[in-house]
């Protein structure tokens, strides 16, 4: 038995301007529409501000200013620079100093970091109380602190070049730096580093046969002894072969300073030293936190299994411990990159020193070279943080 | 051998102490210390590390060192450690920078009120906490009066509006009455906020006084907010379905009162021209009270930025979304003291010719949006934690956005996100150091000008461990209480 039913249609509702708002489906529209127009309203307006303070001052803008000399000097170049050429190579020397100090300290965080991490980890109460405490006294003071403790610790407390702590005739410590000796290739010596990258190719070629092997077969292959070979043995081996093609160049003291080899200069080495100090402390505390994240019970099902140790720590703990670790790993590397500006504070020659600092109060042109310093550094941001996503995404755990 | 034959009921056995040599303190070294050959390795290497190393830090910092000195050859002659007399000469300048010597009550008094207003937010166990809490929101108004100086004219009016806005925080809203009652007071909050921005920031950042003659832009914008604020706060007077609720009569009479005053009379509410207290430019201030006002704003200020900034990203509006995305990668993409410079050299060439706008205003706008975009993640990663069915079901229940923002999604996505906002906190007090950069003169750029002083040369280490030390306390204070904040929000229902 059907029974009819009268359904009355939903009376029409007519249009009106209050609709707009009370309607949900329209209201999102309205929103969205009048934050448009304020945004471009704001835009415009400061847009407007900045073309009439440009008029006022009589202030072409452009970016032709980085062809002039830039009439400045800078102690410590990657590449060729003096006091003649352009802004535009300042600014090159600043990007690559900045480049070069991230990559150190992101180099020597990373190690001093998981070490640390491990250590607040031990088992051994003195150990990690150890770890515990370096860690919370350097997490908490800023890093600007730490960068001019060590670079003033660097500056008063080391000896003058003449009483240099001096380590094995070749190393020199003196408060004008750290003096290494200087590599000095031959041209033979292009066979090695040639040796090193077909190493390195073969290397990992043998790893994944090995896998496939592996996979295929359940053969096991000594990879590691292969890879060990092929990217230490072989280099070494053409090394020797080739009469050793590599010379030392061994600063020695002239006059006040040393000359010869290699120096890092006291700014960049309390930078690299403090941003690496400070950055290995929050890693180390990440570190822990990943390897605490790996529930035990995949460590026993792993021994149950009978995989011994270090296969349970490569293949079961590891992987699981860097899923966790690698996203605040990724903020940590963008944080030193980004904490290396603080240069300016010592006098390390980086971007914001160089094109941000001096070359901006020499030329006038404030807002070209902030743009230049911002796009810059969100370059690198931007960078890092693909590379590390890339990186994350394959160790990510693949669901359904 | 004494082996109890007694028969206990089940359960009443006393307990048997741990066999010997599983309990007390060799036990523990053991275990501890000394449990394999390579943790009796590991030990013995820490023991001599400590023993090189802490005794001459000991020596350096207490022992040796001179507490009361002339100069630094006069120190060096007392003692070979640390010169701490050189930190007391100059703790007045460490302190207050260079506040002017007669009113540096004002700041001890700041920080007393600030320590009183800070107990009700911090401590939930406080006996009187709600009543407590109207200083607190009145707080920054008196703070900022304390601070600068004039004549109480904003002080007046924070605690006008906090006198108008927090019995609308305070009103519980019945169960018909959800759906009207809590907007509105989300509004007359907003609308509060707007307008002593408006009044109390114009009058006295901004070059263009407003009180001063018809002056334009700024008295035409005066008349057209007050009028605005007027109509607003009277319309719903004269709606007939007003709840009956006579509190919100009585802030609706509070703010016309209020907006009509200061139509008529300017901002200075029947106090006199003459300044109550001496004006200090904020280019006095300096030290840890410095560090202080920068850090506790922006820690203020920030955090509902923040959250707005989060609710933005993971909004369904499009443009909204696009545009706090944008903005938090921008701000996150770029170091702070970039973003320093661009205030201190790019900003005024953003606003309009001829105006003139405090450095630590735009120092604190800066960190503001600077942390705000930190925190903005931080929260966005609690509100992802937070299940769908939340917000569906708020939905279903029929509570508007904003409802189901603020009753149901944000108190538990805020619970969680609760250790990354404290660290977010404790970068920002951190990064307050940077201003030293752009010439503000905070502890480090106190400390850094009086190395050059001659007769101190050279004692750089002092300085910088005497200021590590300082923001070591304060930070890891800051860490210790979100550690007691996480285990006092931790219900158990998420499993561990």
């Amino acid at each position: 038995m059907s029974q009819s039913i009268d359904y009355q249609a939903p009376p029409r509702q007519s249009f009106s301007i209050g609709k707009l708002w009370t309607d949900k489906r329209t209201r999102g529209l309205v929103i969205q529409v009048l934050a448009t127009l304020a945004i471009c309203a704001i835009i415009l307006y400061l847009a407007g501000n900045v073309v009439e303070n440009f008029r006022n001052l009589g202030k072409p803008f452009g970016f032709g200013f980085l062809q002039q000399e830039a009439g400045y000097d800078i102690n410590q170049t990657l590449i060729e620079y003096n006091s003649q050429s352009t802004h535009l190579r300042a600014a090159v020397v600043g990007v690559l100093n900045t480049l070069l100090v991230a990559v150190c300290g992101i180099i020597l965080a990373s190690i001093l970091g998981f070490f640390l991490g491990v250590l607040r980890l031990s088992q051994n109460w003195i150990v990690n109380r150890l770890a515990y405490c370096y860690i919370e006294f350097v997490r908490n003071v800023p890093v600007l602190v730490h960068i001019l403790l060590v670079h003033g610790i660097l500056v008063h407390s080391l000896p003058r070049p003449k009483q240099a702590i001096d380590v094995a005739d070749s190393f020199f410590l003196t408060n004008r730096g750290f003096f290494v000796p200087k590599p000095i290739m031959e041209p033979l010596f292009w066979l090695v580093i040639a040796a090193f990258v077909i190493g390195v190719v073969y290397a990992f070629w043998y790893r994944r046969m090995a896998r496939l092997k592996q996979a295929a077969t359940g053969e096991q292959s000594p990879v590691f002894w292969v890879m060990l070979g092929a990217i230490v043995g072989a280099p070494i081996l053409v090394f020797l072969l080739t009469g050793m093609p590599l010379a030392w160049e061994i600063p020695a003291l002239k006059g006040f300073n040393f000359k010869g080899g290699m120096a890092l200069k006291p700014e960049f080495l309390s930078l690299w030293l403090a941003l690496s100090l400070y950055t290995a402390a929050f890693i180390a505390e990440n570190v822990r936190s990943g390897i605490e994240a790996v529930n035990k019970g995949q460590t026993e099902a792993a021994l149950a299994l009978g995989l011994p140790r270090n296969r349970t720590l490569n293949l079961v703990v590891i992987p699981q411990a860097l899923r966790v670790i690698i996203p605040p790993l990724n903020s940590q590397y963008l944080n030193i990159t980004k904490n290396s500006s603080l240069a300016i504070a010592i006098g390390y020659m980086d971007i914001v020193a160089t094109i941000g600092g001096i070359s901006l109060n020499q030329t006038g042109r404030e807002m070209e070279c902030m743009l230049i310093v911002l796009g810059l550094y969100l370059t690198f941001s931007l960078t890092i943080s693909s590379v590390m996503n890339w990186y994350n995404k394959r160790l990510a755990l693949v669901e359904r | 051998m004494q082996t109890s034959t007694r028969a206990y009921p089940p359960g009443e056995h006393p307990d048997q102490k741990p066999p010997i040599g599983q309990s007390g303190v060799l036990y523990w070294v053991h275990k501890n210390l000394f449990s394999s050959p390579f943790n009796v390795i590991l030990t013995l290497l820490t023991a001599y590390f400590l023993y090189t190393v802490l005794p001459p830090l000991f020596n350096w910092l207490v022992v040796d060192s001179v507490f009361v000195a002339e100069s630094r050859d006069n120190c060096r002659e007392l003692g070979s450690g640390a010169c701490w007399g050189f930190i007391g000469k100059r703790f007045g300048q460490f302190t207050y920078g260079f506040y002017p010597q007669d009113e540096r009550w004002r700041v001890v008094l700041c920080f007393l009120l600030l320590i009183v207003a800070a107990i009700p937010v911090l401590w939930d166990q406080a006996p009187n906490r709600g009543k407590w809490l109207f200083f607190s929101a009145a707080f920054p108004f008196v703070a900022y009066w304390l601070l600068i100086g004039g004549n109480g004219s904003i002080a007046a009016y924070g605690i006008l509006f906090v006198l108008a806005v927090l019995p609308i925080m305070y009103f519980q809203p019945s169960d018909d009455d959800i759906v009207g009652g809590e907007t509105k007071g989300l509004t007359y909050i907003l609308l509060a906020v707007w307008a002593f921005l408006l009044i109390g920031v114009q009058n006295t950042f901004f070059s263009f006084d407003i009180d001063v003659g018809l002056d334009g832009l700024g008295n035409l914008l005066r008349t057209l907010i007050t009028l605005a604020l007027i109509a607003l706060t009277a319309l719903p007077l004269f709606r007939r379905q007003m709840a009956p609720q006579a509190k919100r009569q009585w802030v609706t009479g509070f703010f016309t009162l209020a907006s009509l005053w200061h139509f008529l009379g300017g901002t200075n509410f029947g106090f006199s021209s003459d300044h109550l207290l001496q004006t200090v430019e904020t280019d006095q201030f300096g030290g840890f009270m410095l560090t202080m006002v920068i850090g506790v704003t922006g820690i203020v200020v920030s955090l509902p930025i923040g959250i707005l900034l989060a609710l933005g990203r993971q909004s369904d509006l499009h443009i909204i979304r696009w545009v706090c995305t944008g903005f938090i990668e921008f701000i996150r993409g770029v170091p702070l003291i970039a973003l320093l410079f661009v205030a201190s050299t790019m900003l005024n060439y953003f606003l309009p010719p001829g105006s003139n706008f405090d450095l630590l205003l735009r120092v604190l706008i800066m960190v503001v949006l600077f942390s705000a975009a930190y925190l903005a993640e931080v929260i966005r990663g609690g509100l992802q934690a937070i299940p769908k069915g939340q917000t569906e079901a708020a939905d279903a229940m029929g509570l508007r956005y904003w409802q189901s923002m603020r009753l149901i999604v944000l108190p538990q996505a805020l619970k969680i996100s609760i250790p990354g906002i404290v660290n977010t906190f404790i970068g920002l007090f951190k990064d307050t150091t940077l201003v030293v950069i752009i010439g503000l003169l905070d502890p480090l750029g106190i400390g850094r000008a009086s190395l050059s002083d001659t007769k101190w040369q050279g004692l750089s280490t002092e300085v910088y461990v005497f200021i590590a030390l300082f923001f070591f306390i304060c930070c890891f204070g800051m860490s210790r209480y979100s550690i007691y904040l996480e285990k006092k929000l931790h219900t158990g229902h998420r499993e561990e």
